[in-house]
């Protein structure tokens, strides 16, 4: 009987971990739904229903006055330039720390050879500025410096830059070390300092995943440069914040329509970048 | 001396023992081929010679300099003197041709000059002649991913050779090609290595490749030297111990009937004395 078994076929030594890790993650995520009191019902309540629908209703129609069109076309310009300038600045303070931190563009590791504590201590402390940098959310740090620099775009700039910063410096690190890392071992086998070997031997496989997550994050800058504006950072966010107080439901809607334009733009934007770079 | 291992044993961080015990030692522009069946260590001890990897016993030498006991500059340095032809050529699939080939030199350039050259290729003239040599000019400007095995394979010697490395290793860097193309290949690392009188080991499981060309053979068997022998010297029956464990005939890249050489094929493959171990 026990030789049958062995001999029909062996059993998927992996399928008992699968199992367990799949109740596991139902026992954590059930008590996490009730702490966040998720119940889809309350949307379709008919009390509910007839608040959400005069809410909306004050969205129509959209305001369209010139005067007001050309206040919003300032604002969005402002939006973009928050988001551009931001982002940009994310990503110097990004590039160095993504290399710092990339393990299959240490030399030191190769053999393993000389300076090889000091490196790994290096990316440990890297790698926990990264987290502060991206722990604290834009919002606080546009609150800060707001404070600092007074209202207008330049605080927003600096918060983006800083979480930002911390984003984008992991994922990079992440997508490059999930790329083929076998070109960039073999150019520092031979010698090749670790930004060529980053140039030569990385990006041809990364850069497509790396400009997208780019450009993703910049449309992510222009939604959140608009939260921003909401404590007072400039852009749409600021216009906004004005039209609500003043229960202005057209020109929200205006607004919006803008803010799903740009969005629309960022997507078309990431679409041609990966095409050119496939 | 262009390398010396003394006594050098590696055991992989898995526990499995690749090489135990090996001593071997070339003058420069010595040309040695490796042989023996696969899993017998000749890759590890390709990348031992290219200070890729540490010995875990026993000292390791290359052109002068002890890898693992001099700092991190000079490692790099010295890397960069080392060419490593490698089996699966490590090129991205989006890279182009011609940026493949530069690459070999970026252990020895400048960093703006490495950077500006991704702007608009360095040195056209260069990277096309060493493509020239191995009968792919045409493809300097196609992408990797375009390539067959076997092209890719000689894009990885056409690195190599721009490199200008004093040693060059080559991990069995003709397997992917049909016998007349390899053996034109093997002639080119050999032509290049005897001009520049640099010292080129290449490890091959086709024995008559290695007999062909080189007039020193290395048999490797679990990880110890077997014979260290010039072809004359290497009897069938030695042959057939090295590949012991692979049943069926030896392997061979040419399709014609193998014969084993009676004379000495290089100019200095008679005179050296065996020293087997």
């Amino acid at each position: 009987m026990l030789l049958n078994q062995a001999v029909a076929h062996p059993r998927d030594p992996d399928a008992r971990r699968r199992a367990t890790a799949l109740v596991v993650a139902i026992i954590v995520m059930w008590p996490l739904l009730v702490i966040a009191q998720f119940n889809p019902a309350i949307l379709f309540d008919a009390k509910n229903l007839a608040t959400m629908a005069a809410f909306l209703r004050g969205f129509v129609p959209p305001a369209l006055s010139a005067e007001f069109l050309g206040l919003v076309m300032k604002s969005a310009l402002e939006t973009l330039a928050i988001a551009t300038t931001g982002i940009t600045l994310a990503f110097v303070v990004a590039v160095p720390l993504a290399l710092a931190v990339t393990r299959s563009l240490s030399i030191s590791r190769i053999g393993p050879g000389p300076g090889l504590w000091r490196a790994t201590a290096l990316r440990a402390v890297v790698r926990s500025l990264l987290t502060i940098l991206r722990g604290v959310p834009e919002l606080v740090w546009a609150l800060v410096f707001v404070r600092v620099l007074g209202l207008g775009p330049a605080a927003a700039v600096l918060a983006l830059a800083i979480t930002y910063g911390g984003m984008l410096g992991k994922v990079y690190a992440e997508i490059l070390e999930s790329t083929d890392t076998a070109p960039a071992r073999a150019l520092l086998e031979s010698g090749s300092p670790q930004g060529a070997a980053l140039l030569y031997g990385l990006l041809p496989n990364a850069a497509p995943e790396i400009v997208s997550y780019s450009v993703y994050r910049w449309e992510c800058a222009i939604r959140a440069s608009v939260m921003m504006g909401f404590v007072g950072a400039g852009g749409l966010g600021q216009l906004m914040d004005q039209a609500m107080k003043l229960l202005n439901g057209g020109e929200v809607a205006t607004i919006l329509i803008v803010f799903l334009l740009l969005v629309q733009l960022a997507d078309a934007i990431s679409a041609h970048l990966r095409k050119q770079l496939a | 001396m262009s390398f010396q291992l003394h006594r050098v044993s590696l055991v992989h961080p898995n526990g499995q023992r690749a090489l135990s015990g090996v001593s071997f030692a070339a003058q420069p522009g010595e040309r040695i081929a490796v042989i023996g069946s696969s899993g017998a260590g000749k890759t590890t001890l390709l990348r031992l010679l290219a200070s890729a990897l540490r010995p875990t016993d026993g000292s390791v030498e290359v052109l002068g300099m002890r890898p693992w006991q001099i700092s991190a500059g000079k490692l790099r340095r010295l890397r960069s003197r080392i060419g490593m032809v490698h089996q699966a050529p490590p090129l991205p699939p989006r890279q182009r041709v011609i940026t493949a080939i530069l690459a070999g030199r970026l252990g020895v350039w400048p960093w703006w000059r490495s950077l500006l050259s991704l702007l608009y290729p360095a040195d056209i003239a260069g990277a096309r002649e060493e493509l020239a040599r191995l009968e792919l000019s045409d493809r300097l400007f196609d992408r990797c991913d375009g390539l067959s095995g076997g092209q890719l394979q000689r894009v990885g010697v056409a690195r190599v050779l721009y490199q200008k490395p004093e040693v060059i290793l080559a991990d069995e860097p003709v397997s992917s090609m049909d016998p007349a193309l390899a053996d034109y290949t093997i002639n080119q690392l050999v032509t290049e290595a005897t001009t520049r009188g640099v010292t080129l080991v290449a490890s091959l499981h086709a024995v008559d490749l290695a007999l062909r060309w080189f007039p020193r053979i290395v048999g490797l068997k679990a990880g110890e030297i077997a014979f260290d022998l010039p072809p004359v010297r290497v009897t069938e029956q030695a042959l057939r111990d090295l590949y012991a464990s692979e049943s069926g005939p030896l392997p061979l890249h040419g399709e014609e009937p193998f014969v084993l050489p009676t004379r000495a094929l290089g100019r200095d493959a008679g005179r050296r004395k065996s020293s087997c171990s």
